[in-house]
C-alpha cells in the first residue's frame, strides 16, 4: 500500500512539476513578446523586457527654463520657476548637481549655493527655483543633472506603426485580412467535407468502405512535400494558378484526411441504438446527419476546426507555394514577418510588435475553444 | 389492429453465422408476445428484422398480409424501444418524442396534442422540457416508451426494456406496460425479456427461442404445465425442473418408471405396452415436490444437503450423485432443521412429466 500511495504521489509530482515548466517555458516568451512590442526602440536597447514592468533609476540631464524669457523681478532678485519635467511625468528625483562632475551633490529640497549669492532649490517632483542678480540669469537654462526613479512607460506607436501607417513595408493589416481570407474557408471547406464523409465511413453500408478507410489512414502519413510541386502544376494546368482558391484547395486536401480519420472515430462511437431509432422513427441519412450525428459531434468539430486554424493560420509553405505571386497584393502575416526580418533586421520593437499581431488571433481562439479542444481530444478515448 | 405472420424466417449473418432458421409463427391483432430463451439465442436479431433494421436473408415477413422483407423500419408501422433508451440526449424530452412526426412532417398542434397525450398517459408532464441526461433510469424508460406511443404503431417491439432497471421500479414499470396494453387493446407487441417474471405476467403467449429455432409456443401456463420438451421444461420456471434418469416398467392409464436412484415414480401418463423397458427422463418441478406421509407412495429420498429458507418458502438441495445438477425441492414455510437428515418425497402424478428423448410424453 505505501508503495502504491509513494508511487503515486511522486507521479503527481512529476505531472505538478512538468505542468509548471510547459507553463514557463510557454509563458515567458509570450509575455516577453507582448511586453517588448509596447516599448521604444531605446527601452529595448537599453534594458530587458522584464525590467519594463518596475520603476528604474535613472541618470537624466534636465535644463531649466531659460532667463531670458522666464525670469521675473521680485523683491530685487531674479527668479525663474518651473518643472524640469514635461507634464504628466510622474519621475522622482532623489539627489542632483550642477556640474557632470558631481551629479548627486544635493538632496531632493537641498538649496545649492551657486556661489555670488546665486542660489538653485530643486524639489523631488521637479520643481525647481532658481535665484541671482540680473548678470547671473541671463542666456540660456541651467543644466540640472538628476538621479530619478521613473516608472514604467508603454507606448502604443510601435501598433500604430504596423497596423496603421500604410507604408507597404511595415504594413501587417493588410497581411492580417488577407490570412484570415485563407484560414477562414480552409477550416470550413475540410470539416464540412470531412463531416459528410466521415458520417458515410461511419454509419452507412457500402461495398469498398474498409477499403475507403484504410486509404484515409494511408494518406495521414503522406507527407504534405511530396505534393506540392505536381499540385501547382494542375492548378496551373487548369487555371486556377496561384490564387486564394488554389490555397483553400490545397490546405482542404491536406486537411482532410486527419479531419475525417478523427471525426469517423468520433462519430463511430455514437450509440448505435440512437442512430437505428432515428432510422425507426422514419429519418433520412441526411436528416440523422444533420439532426442527430452534427449535434452530437459538436465537440469534435470544434477540437479539429481549431488545430485546422491554427495550422492554416500559421503555415507559411503553403502559402509561399500556392497563394503569393509576384505583386506581393496577397501576402500572408507569416510571408509579412519574413520580409519585416530583411527590410527592418534590427527594429526589435516592430518585430515584436508584428510577431504578436499574428499569435493575438490564435490565442483568442484557444482561450474561447479551450474547453471544446480538451473535450474533443478526450471524448474519443474515454466512455 | 395488426397481425404478423412469419414463414420460414431465417438469418444468416456475414454468409457463414447461422443464427436463425425456419422461424413460423402466427401473431394475432392485439396480442403481447414475449421472446424467451437463453442469451445469444437470436431474440434481439428476430425482433430487429422484425423492425426492419436486420435484413431477413430467407423466409418471409408480412404485417397485415403485406410482404415486408425489403420496407425500410419507418413504413412498416411499426415503434421501438431499445434495452439502452436510445434518447437523443441533445433534445429535451419534447423534442425526443416529437422528433419521429417532425420527420413525418405533421402539424405543430397535431405533434403538440399527440406529445401531451402520451406525456400524461407516463406521468412525464412534468419533464417535458428536460433533457434526458437530468432524468432518472425510470423516467427516460418512460420517455423511450412515450416516444413510441406518440407515432400511433400498429406493432410495438422492446428489446429488455426494463433490463437497467432496479427490481422495484421493474415492477413498477411492468405493471405500467401491462396497464398500456389494456389500455390499447388494439396494438400488437412483441417483447423480448430475460425476466420470467416479465414473461408469465406479461405474455398472451410465450415463444421460447433456442438452437436456432423456436422450442415452443404457447401461454405462459401451457408452457408451465405442459412443456414439450426437457429445454422448455427447464428453462420455465424457477428453479430450475427436476430431471431424474429411468425406464418405463408398468405401461397404461399411468405409467409406472423405475428411477435409476432406486425409487418408483408414478405419472399420469398414458403409455402402450410396447413402451416398456424405453429409457425416459422424469420431470418434476421442485414446487410439486412435498413430504411423503407414513404409508404415501415414496418417489425420492436423499440426505439434505443445504437449506435455503427464503420465509415464505424453504428450499432443498439433496446430494447429487454423480455430475447431475442437485435435487432441489421447494416447500411452503419453514424447514431449517431438515440439514443433514434424511428425507422422503413424494408428487402429484398429475403434474410429473415424462421425457423419451427429449421430448415429452404428455404433450405427444
Ligand atoms: N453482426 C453480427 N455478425 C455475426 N453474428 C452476430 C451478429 N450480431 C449478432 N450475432 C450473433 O447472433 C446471435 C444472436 O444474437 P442476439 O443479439 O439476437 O442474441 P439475444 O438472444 O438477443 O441475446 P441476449 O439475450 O444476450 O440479448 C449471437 O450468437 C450473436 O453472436
Ligand atoms: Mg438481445
Amino acid at each position: 500500500m505505501d508503495n502504491i500511495a509513494g508511487t503515486k504521489s511522486s507521479l503527481t509530482w512529476a505531472v505538478n512539476i512538468s505542468v509548471v515548466v510547459l507553463v514557463v517555458l510557454w509563458l515567458f516568451p509570450t509575455l516577453g513578446l507582448l511586453i517588448s512590442s509596447f516599448r521604444t526602440a531605446d527601452q529595448i536597447a537599453t534594458s530587458g523586457w522584464w525590467k519594463a514592468m518596475f520603476p528604474s533609476e535613472q541618470n537624466l540631464v534636465l535644463r531649466t527654463g531659460d532667463p531670458d524669457d522666464e525670469r521675473v523681478e521680485r523683491d530685487g532678485v531674479f527668479v525663474v520657476e518651473g518643472n524640469l519635467f514635461a507634464t504628466g511625468s510622474e519621475a522622482e528625483i532623489s539627489v542632483w548637481g550642477t556640474s557632470s562632475r558631481e551629479i548627486s551633490a544635493y538632496e531632493a529640497g537641498e538649496t545649492a549655493d551657486l556661489g555670488d549669492g546665486e542660489t538653485m532649490t530643486v524639489e523631488s517632483n521637479g520643481d525647481y527655483v532658481w535665484t541671482g542678480d540680473a548678470e547671473q540669469l541671463t542666456g540660456r537654462g541651467q543644466r540640472i543633472f538628476a538621479t530619478a526613479v521613473t516608472p514604467p512607460e508603454f507606448t502604443l506607436d510601435n501598433y500604430k506603426t504596423v497596423l496603421f501607417s500604410g507604408s507597404p513595408t511595415d504594413n501587417m493589416a493588410r497581411a492580417f485580412f488577407n490570412t484570415l481570407t485563407v484560414t477562414i474557408p480552409a477550416t470550413i471547406i475540410p470539416i464540412v467535407v470531412a463531416a459528410f464523409a466521415a458520417y458515410a465511413l461511419a454509419w452507412m453500408d457500402f461495398r469498398g468502405r474498409a477499403l475507403l478507410i484504410a486509404v484515409i489512414v494511408g494518406l495521414l502519413v503522406v507527407p504534405l512535400q511530396l505534393a506540392l510541386i505536381p499540385l501547382l502544376k494542375l492548378h496551373l494546368g487548369i487555371g486556377i494558378g496561384k490564387g486564394y482558391l488554389g490555397v483553400w484547395l490545397a490546405h482542404t486536401g491536406f486537411g482532410l484526411p486527419l479531419a475525417i480519420y478523427l471525426l469517423r472515430n468520433y462519430m463511430v462511437g455514437l450509440p448505435r441504438d440512437i442512430i437505428e431509432n432515428a432510422k425507426v422513427d422514419g429519418a433520412t441519412d441526411f436528416q440523422i446527419f444533420t439532426k442527430i450525428i452534427l449535434p452530437l459531434s459538436f465537440p469534435a468539430l470544434a477540437s479539429f476546426a481549431i488545430f485546422q486554424f491554427l495550422w492554416t493560420w500559421n503555415d507559411l509553405l503553403v502559402a509561399k507555394v500556392f497563394l503569393i505571386d509576384a505583386s506581393g497584393e496577397t501576402t500572408v502575416m507569416t510571408n509579412q514577418i519574413v520580409e519585416l526580418l530583411g527590410t527592418r533586421g534590427g527594429n526589435w520593437e516592430i518585430l515584436a510588435t508584428a510577431a504578436f499581431v499574428s499569435i493575438s488571433v490564435p490565442l483568442i481562439v484557444f482561450f474561447a475553444m479551450q474547453k471544446y479542444l480538451v473535450r474533443g481530444l478526450l471524448a474519443g478515448s474515454v466512455k | 389492429m395488426a397481425e404478423l405472420k412469419l414463414t420460414n424466417v431465417g438469418k444468416v449473418y456475414g454468409g457463414k453465422v447461422e443464427v436463425l432458421k425456419d422461424i413460423n409463427m402466427h401473431i394475432a391483432t392485439g396480442e403481447l408476445i414475449v421472446f424467451v430463451g437463453p442469451s445469444g439465442c437470436g431474440k434481439s436479431t428476430l425482433l430487429r428484422m422484425v423492425a426492419g433494421l436486420e435484413k431477413i436473408t430467407s423466409g418471409t415477413l408480412e404485417i397485415d398480409g403485406v410482404v415486408m422483407n425489403d420496407v425500410p423500419p419507418s413504413q412498416r408501422g411499426i415503434a421501438m424501444v431499445f434495452q439502452s433508451y436510445a434518447l437523443y440526449p441533445h433534445m429535451t424530452v419534447y423534442d425526443n418524442m416529437a422528433f419521429a412526426l417532425k420527420i413525418a412532417k405533421k402539424s405543430k398542434s397535431e405533434i403538440d396534442a399527440a406529445v401531451r397525450k402520451a406525456a400524461g398517459l407516463l406521468q412525464l408532464t412534468d419533464y417535458l422540457d428536460r433533457l434526458p441526461k437530468a432524468l432518472s433510469g425510470g423516467q427516460r424508460q418512460r420517455v423511450a416508451i412515450g416516444r413510441s406511443i406518440v407515432r400511433d404503431p400498429k406493432v410495438y417491439l422492446f428489446d429488455e426494456p426494463l433490463s437497467n432497471l432496479d427490481a422495484a421500479l421493474r415492477v413498477a414499470t411492468r405493471i405500467q406496460i401491462a396497464e398500456l396494453k389494456e389500455s390499447m387493446p388494439d396494438s400488437t407487441m412483441i417483447y423480448v425479456t430475460h425476466d420470467q417474471v416479465e414473461a408469465m405476467t406479461l405474455a398472451d403467449k410465450i415463444v421460447v427461442l433456442a438452437d436456432k429455432g423456436i422450442a415452443q409456443m404457447g401461454s405462459p401456463l401451457d408452457l408451465y404445465e405442459r412443456p414439450e420438451n426437457e429445454f422448455v421444461a427447464q428453462f420455465i420456471g424457477s428453479p430450475a425442473m427436476n430431471l431424474l434418469h429411468g425406464t418405463i416398467k408398468g405401461t397404461g392409464k399411468q405409467t409406472e418408471i423405475d428411477l435409476t436412484h432406486g425409487h418408483i415414480a408414478i405419472a399420469d401418463i398414458e403409455t402402450q405396452a410396447a413402451e416398456k423397458g424405453q429409457e425416459v427422463n422424469v420431470g418434476v418441478r421442485p414446487e410439486d415436490f412435498r413430504i411423503a406421509e407414513e404409508g404415501e407412495h415414496v418417489f425420492f429420498e436423499g440426505a439434505v444437503d443445504y437449506v435455503e429458507a427464503l420465509g415464505e418458502v424453504t428450499l432443498l438441495y439433496f446430494k447429487a450423485e454423480g455430475d447431475a445438477d442437485p435435487m432441489i425441492a421447494k416447500l411452503p414455510g419453514t424447514h431449517s432443521d431438515l440439514r443433514g437428515q434424511t428425507v422422503k418425497l413424494t408428487a402429484d402424478p398429475a403434474r410429473v412429466q415424462v421425457f423419451h428423448q427429449g421430448l415429452s410424453l404428455r404433450t405427444r
